[in-house]
């Protein structure tokens, strides 16, 4: 236990600081922005669940990160339904969709699996070109945004703000648990030596199916929280390049890490917004950070700073 | 009286359109099939040089589709700036991006070796991210097109149908070069050095063997094998930023289904799910994109370890 404190200490401390640091955000960055920050921040959380804790490689995230935002739409626009009914729904077909290709996908490893998911994330993206209720080409626009809460009136920016940041918190926090839970030590097991946790008898493959779901849950969860930010759900959010910015931001803020994943979103999205104006060189400069992280600091932001602080993060 | 046939007449008719029904459509089906095999060859060149450069690295070179695409831009540089047209691309487009593959290697990819393999895929996708990157800031998202050799325009008939010669020219040039390859690899000394050092490189780093060298040229092959089959797609897919990160997925889905362990797996595998995606364009076009995902799935189901894989 004395081993633990400082450790929790640490955690505490980040915590204390995300908290102000998302208090303050509107005053200083434009709301929206931070906003959409924080659904890809969920978003890279939750792959970095995978990656970090359990050691698969997903590169198809997004087809659960756009799932989760069309059956959020979908269900706010066209059957009118609140918010919080909404959010639920894209998270349910989310981890639906996780259970199911993750069946197929948890059978193999490294590369195999990664392989596996970049493809079956086409073959939603292709279904999502072609189902008529994600509307091809044009998406789901202007998604009503009306909370089960009386009072609570979403369009009003602020109220958004806060109520996107008590998602987001929420989420962060059950991570947080599951990651330091006996289940989550067990992830981590199975990361170091698969083989060793069969041995003592433990269900690798269920565990290992169990996290999958539970990240595409929450990856869903992440775009139908985009749905709520944004108003409207599109092709992009399930096309690879959400995938690769997915792994591009848990890369940089440092996999395995706890708020690693919320620096990298912060970074990469910081990074596509003030170098809009360059065009295609923001894909260039991605994949030269890609390149120079795997490079010179695989470690990423938060683990080099955790390891030359000794802190746990 | 009522006559016996009514609608004899009628009946002609309809069997005469039948009759050109079943015409077009063994047209369509052929021509179709062939798009198919088109498709497949490229399937089968590039996750041939996947296979190639995985059993030597153990990497997977996510870049693979972006070295297909320069290549096809290397052919269509090579027309514009220098007036060497097609079968000069044929012979230097490989070669160069060769040689931009034997530089990636030394610089990148070396680097990395030792590593967890996810650090591979992730090494390789940020390259061919800056290479997209490069080409679409430069030349935009729309499709330049390349024109058929003048020896390969024209109509071929077989009699039963009529078939764009240079289809019939990509299909049976990619057979070809795949057989020649695969002979290569598994009947020649460099192929049994390869496969050699392969299972055991610093054993054949003993014998003398430079095997850093190899690792290079490898490498360097390869993605050669992609730059030619962006050659061969330059006059029929047009050539864009774009086409190798949208062909990259299906040729992982190839790689799963035949199994990484196999050359020939690969090449057979490509090719037959080319042939099946083309099959899907007729009978039932709403699913030709994601035909190839569907028969990866039931086969994970069914083998794992894909269809000429062995099990990890």
């Amino acid at each position: 236990m004395s081993e633990e404190a400082p450790a929790g200490k640490a955690i505490l401390v980040a915590s204390a600081i995300l908290v102000a640091a998302l208090i303050v955000a509107p005053f200083f960055a434009y709301p929206p922005f931070v906003m959409q920050a924080l659904c890809f921040a969920l978003f890279a959380c939750a792959f970095n669940l995978l990656i970090g804790y359990v050691g698969l490689l997903s590169l198809g995230h997004a087809m659960f990160f756009g799932m989760g935002a069309y059956v959020c739409a979908h269900i706010a626009k066209a059957w009118g339904l609140p918010a919080e009914v909404a959010l639920l729904g894209g998270a349910g077909v989310a981890a639906t969709l996780g259970l199911l290709s993750g069946a197929l996908a948890i059978r193999s490893v490294g590369i195999y699996f990664a392989m596996i998911t970049v493809a079956l994330s086409q073959l939603v993206y292709f279904f999502c070109v072609q189902a008529p209720f994600t509307h091809g080409e044009d998406g789901i626009q202007s998604v009503p945004t009306v909370s089960l809460i009386p009072g609570l009136d979403l369009t009003r920016p602020m109220v958004l703000y806060a109520y996107v940041c008590a998602i987001f918190l929420a989420a962060f926090f059950l991570v947080h648990r599951t990651v330091n839970s006996p289940f989550g030590e067990l992830m981590k097991a199975i990361r170091d030596n698969e083989m060793r946790a069969v041995s003592l008898g433990y269900r690798a493959h269920q565990y290992k199916l169990a996290a999958f779901t539970l990240s595409a849950a929450l990856a869903g969860l992440a775009g139908a929280l985009k749905v709520l930010v944004e108003q409207n759900a599109s092709l992009s959010d399930v096309d690879f390049s959400t995938s690769g910015g997915v792994v591009l931001m848990t890369l940089v803020g440092g996999m395995g890490t706890l708020f690693g994943p919320i620096v990298g979103a912060l970074v990469v999205m910081g990074m596509q917004t003030y170098l809009a104006e360059y065009g295609q060189w923001v894909t260039v400069i991605q994949g030269i950070v890609f390149v120079a992280v795997v490079l010179l600091f695989r470690r990423g932001i938060v683990g080099e700073l955790a390891h030359w602080g000794g802190w746990s993060l | 009286m009522r006559p016996l046939y009514p609608r004899a007449r009628g009946d002609d008719e309809s069997l005469l359109a039948m009759n050109a029904l079943a015409h077009i459509t063994t047209q369509q089906l052929g021509q179709q099939l062939l798009i198919g095999l088109i498709n497949g060859a490229f399937y089968a060149l590039l996750s041939l040089g996947l296979a190639v450069i995985f059993g030597m690295l153990s990497i997977v070179n996510f870049a693979h589709g972006a070295f297909f695409m320069v290549g096809a831009f290397c052919a269509v540089f090579m027309l514009k700036v220098l007036g060497l047209g097609y079968w000069w691309a044929l012979v230097f487009a490989p070669l160069a991006v060769g040689l931009l593959g034997a530089v990636t290697e030394r610089l990148f990819i070396r680097h990395i070796a030792g590593l967890d393999v996810l650090y591979g895929l992730l090494l390789t996708f940020g390259l061919a991210l800056v290479m997209q990157g490069v080409f679409q800031s430069q030349f935009g998202s729309s499709a330049m097109s390349y024109p058929v050799p003048p020896a390969l325009q024209g109509p071929l008939n077989l009699g039963f149908m009529i078939l764009p010669i240079y289809r019939v020219w990509v299909v049976v040039f990619s057979a070809v070069v795949c057989l020649l390859v695969w002979l290569a690899i598994e009947r020649t000394k460099i192929g049994a050095l390869l496969r050699a050092a392969t299972e055991n490189p610093s054993l054949v780093r003993a014998f003398g063997v430079d095997v850093p060298s190899m690792i290079t040229l490898t490498y360097a092959f390869g993605v050669a094998l992609a730059a030619l089959a962006g050659v061969l797609a330059a006059p029929i897919l047009g050539v864009q930023p774009q086409m190798g990160a949208n062909i990259i997925a299906v040729v992982f889905a190839v790689v799963v289904v035949g199994g990484m362990g196999s050359i020939l797996g690969s090449v057979i595998t490509g090719f037959t799910l080319g042939l099946l995606e083309g099959l899907t364009k007729v009978f039932y076009p709403e699913a030709s994109n994601i035909v190839v995902f569907v028969i990866m799935a039931v086969v994970l189901l069914v083998r794992p370890a894909g269809l000429f894989g062995r099990a990890a």
